[in-house]
This record gives C-alpha cells, sequence and structure tokens, in this order.
C-alpha cells in the first residue's frame, strides 16, 4: 500500500478501496480478513494526521524562518543602509582627498622641473662654449657663478621634489582603506540579496511578473565595468574613432 | 594655427577630472580656461559669449553633458562653439545620439594628454578647413 501517495480524483480514494475490502471480508465471514483490514483502516487514518501535523510542522518553520528574515531585514534597512551610505560617501571623499593631494604636488613641481631643464640646457651650451675654449675670462667667471647657484639650487630643488614625490606615494593609502569599505559594503549587499530571495521564496505564491520599466538605451550609466557591461560597449579611444569616421567624422 | 589664448570651458562634477583636463590644457600651452561644475552652471558661462571652445563631461546631476550640448546647438549665439565630449559613457548608441547633437570630438574615459592634442588639433583643423 503506498503511503502517503498524492491522489487523484480520478482514482478511488485508499480510504474507500480499505472500507470497501473491509466490508466485502465481514460478509464473507474471513475474520483473520476482516481483522488486517480494521488494521489498514485505523493505519490510513494515521497517515492523514500525520500529513497534516507535517504541514503545519513545515508551516511553523517557515513563519519562523520569515520572521527572522524580517526582522533582519528591519535591522539592515534600520541601522546598516545608512551606515553604508556614510561609508560610501567617506570613500568618495577618500579618493577626491587623494587626488587632490597628488594633483598639488604634481602642479607645484611641474614648472620646476621645466625650469631646471631650461637653465641645465643653457649652462650645457654656454659650458660647451667654454670647452671648445670660445670664451673670455670674464664671461667664464660669470658662468661660473651661474654653475655655482644653478647647482645648488638643483639641490635644494630636488630636496623638495623628494618629499612632494613622498607626498604622491602617501597619498596612494586611500586604497587600502576604501578596498576595505567597499568590501563590507559588497557583503551588505550580498546579505541583503540572500534574505530578499528567502522571502520572495516563503511569500511562495508566483506573482505576476511586473512589465520591466522602459529603458533609455543612451542615459548615461557611467564607467562600463569590465565583464559586466560589455553589449555595445566601444572597446577604447580606436573603436571611438572608427565610429564616428563611419558617420562621416 | 591653432589660437593658444583661446578661452576654453571645462564641464566635470568631479574637480579632480577638471583639474586633471586643466593641467593637461596648460601643458599644450592653453592657460585660459575656466570650470563648471555640470551643465546648469556651465550655461549661463557659456552664455556671456567670452568661450571658444568647451570641453564637457556627459553623466553629471543637474544638467547632463548631452543637454548642454543640445542647449548649445540651439542657441543662435553658441550653435557654433566647438565641442568635445570627454566622457566614461562607452556604448555605441550614445556615441552615435552625441554626433547626431553635434559634437565635434567624443574622448572615452580613462584617456591620455596625447588624445586630448589629437581630438583638439583634429577639431579645429577641421574648423579651419571649412572656414
Amino acid at each position: 500500500m503506498a503511503r502517503r501517495s498524492p491522489r487523484k480524483k480520478t482514482e478511488e480514494s485508499p480510504l474507500l478501496l480499505a472500507a470497501r475490502d473491509l466490508l466485502a471480508r465481514v460478509e464473507a465471514g474471513d475474520e483473520p480478513g476482516t481483522a488486517r483490514a480494521l488494521e489498514q483502516l485505523t493505519q490510513l487514518r494515521g497517515d492523514t494526521l500525520f500529513e497534516e501535523l507535517g504541514k503545519l510542522t513545515r508551516q511553523l518553520h517557515e513563519a519562523l524562518n520569515s520572521f527572522r528574515s524580517d526582522a533582519r531585514l528591519m535591522d539592515i534597512a534600520a541601522r546598516e543602509m545608512p551606515d553604508a551610505k556614510d561609508r560610501l560617501s567617506y570613500v568618495i571623499s577618500m579618493t577626491e582627498d587623494a587626488a587632490h593631494r597628488t594633483l598639488t604636488a604634481v602642479e607645484g613641481r611641474i614648472p620646476v622641473v621645466g625650469d631646471l631643464q631650461r637653465r641645465a640646457a643653457d649652462l650645457h651650451g654656454r659650458w660647451t662654449h667654454f670647452r671648445q675654449r670660445r670664451m673670455d675670462l670674464d664671461t667664464f667667471r660669470g658662468l661660473s657663478e651661474e654653475l655655482d647657484g644653478f647647482l645648488l639650487h638643483t639641490g635644494r630643488e630636488m630636496e623638495r621634489t623628494h618629499a612632494e614625490l613622498t607626498e604622491v606615494l602617501m597619498a596612494q593609502e586611500f586604497q587600502d582603506l576604501t578596498g576595505q569599505i567597499l568590501r563590507r559594503v559588497i557583503a551588505l549587499v550580498q546579505e541583503v540579496e540572500a534574505h530578499l530571495v528567502d522571502l520572495v521564496r516563503l511569500s511562495g505564491q508566483r506573482r505576476e511578473e511586473p512589465a520591466p520599466a522602459p529603458v533609455d538605451p543612451t542615459a548615461p550609466t557611467g564607467p562600463a565595468v569590465p565583464g559586466r557591461d560589455e553589449a555595445g560597449v566601444v572597446s577604447g579611444q580606436d573603436d571611438v574613432d572608427d565610429l564616428l569616421s563611419s558617420l562621416g567624422f | 594655427m591653432l589660437n593658444k589664448d583661446m578661452k576654453i570651458l571645462i564641464v566635470d562634477d568631479f574637480s579632480t577630472m577638471r583639474r586633471i583636463i586643466k593641467n593637461l590644457l596648460r601643458d599644450l600651452g592653453f592657460n585660459n580656461t575656466a570650470e563648471a561644475d555640470d551643465g546648469k552652471t556651465a550655461l549661463p558661462q557659456l552664455q556671456t559669449g567670452k568661450f571658444d571652445f568647451l570641453i564637457t563631461d556627459w553623466n553629471m546631476p543637474g544638467m547632463t553633458g548631452l543637454d548642454l550640448l543640445k542647449a548649445v546647438r540651439s542657441d543662435a549665439k553658441l550653435a557654433k562653439l566647438p565641442v568635445l565630449m570627454v566622457t566614461a559613457e562607452a556604448k555605441r548608441d550614445q556615441i552615435v545620439e552625441a554626433a547626431n547633437a553635434g559634437i565635434n570630438g567624443y574622448i572615452v574615459k580613462p584617456f591620455n594628454a596625447v588624445t586630448l592634442k589629437e581630438k583638439i588639433d583634429k577639431i579645429f583643423e577641421r574648423l579651419e578647413a571649412n572656414a
């Protein structure tokens, strides 16, 4: 006899079959058969109870689960989402600070390096004149003083350049810090996703799929992420140039 | 010959990107620059009529670079202003739309100094050829 097998309406129920069997055996005066049929009927009744109990247990379990998911989601919404927003804002401000620190150092050094380069080229030209013995003593004295000044100045500027390069180096520490913050936010997003999936699964009934919102194909979406947004995306500046020249640019 | 004194407006919502473009332009000999952080603040500056060239990002809060481009093209006084878009938007459809809206050049981020110089040279060569 199949236990707790799904019953179709077209088939006779096991209960009805067992009752008929019992009646037939009583009428036939089959005592051991009657006893067996009675036992079978009792067992069938037990199975139905067992089935109902199983259903209730499952419902209770799912209700508890969904309560846990609800409570956790509420906690996330109340506490961790605002916290994550603050953290992400902090990431923006840290990367911005680092970029400005770097730019300030570089902007300060570019003109100095350009100036040293020009003065070195000028002095080298005059030094070559001297080595070719095409210079009188007075001019040489002037050159000698200038060379002296240039070497001193270069030494001082290189010291400053070294300090500024160290500043650029230190400004890169943002990568470590922002990386850690971003990882925590990613973990939170994954947790929210898992809880939402649970809730949708527990809510059981399939709702009608909402129609997807219309998408503007050229609305700005920010930088393409490798491995994510590759459809219809150019692979670089050469691709852009090819596309534009195909349009008559 | 490219006029190094021309006045250039740099529009980007990130101050660091504006600084980078400003520095690259200075290296190319263009010192006459001003900045705006989105289309809304850029447009009144452009309408003063003091600018010769516009370099703009696309994705900005307030008013996007594409809307700024459209506003420029539909303003009789600004319609001929050369516009270079420097943006992370890299979809073919977007580039085609920007081209249709009347862009003079399009650079995708991340970019470098050489690309910026090439595009600026090309834009002004073409303008001269058509003048």
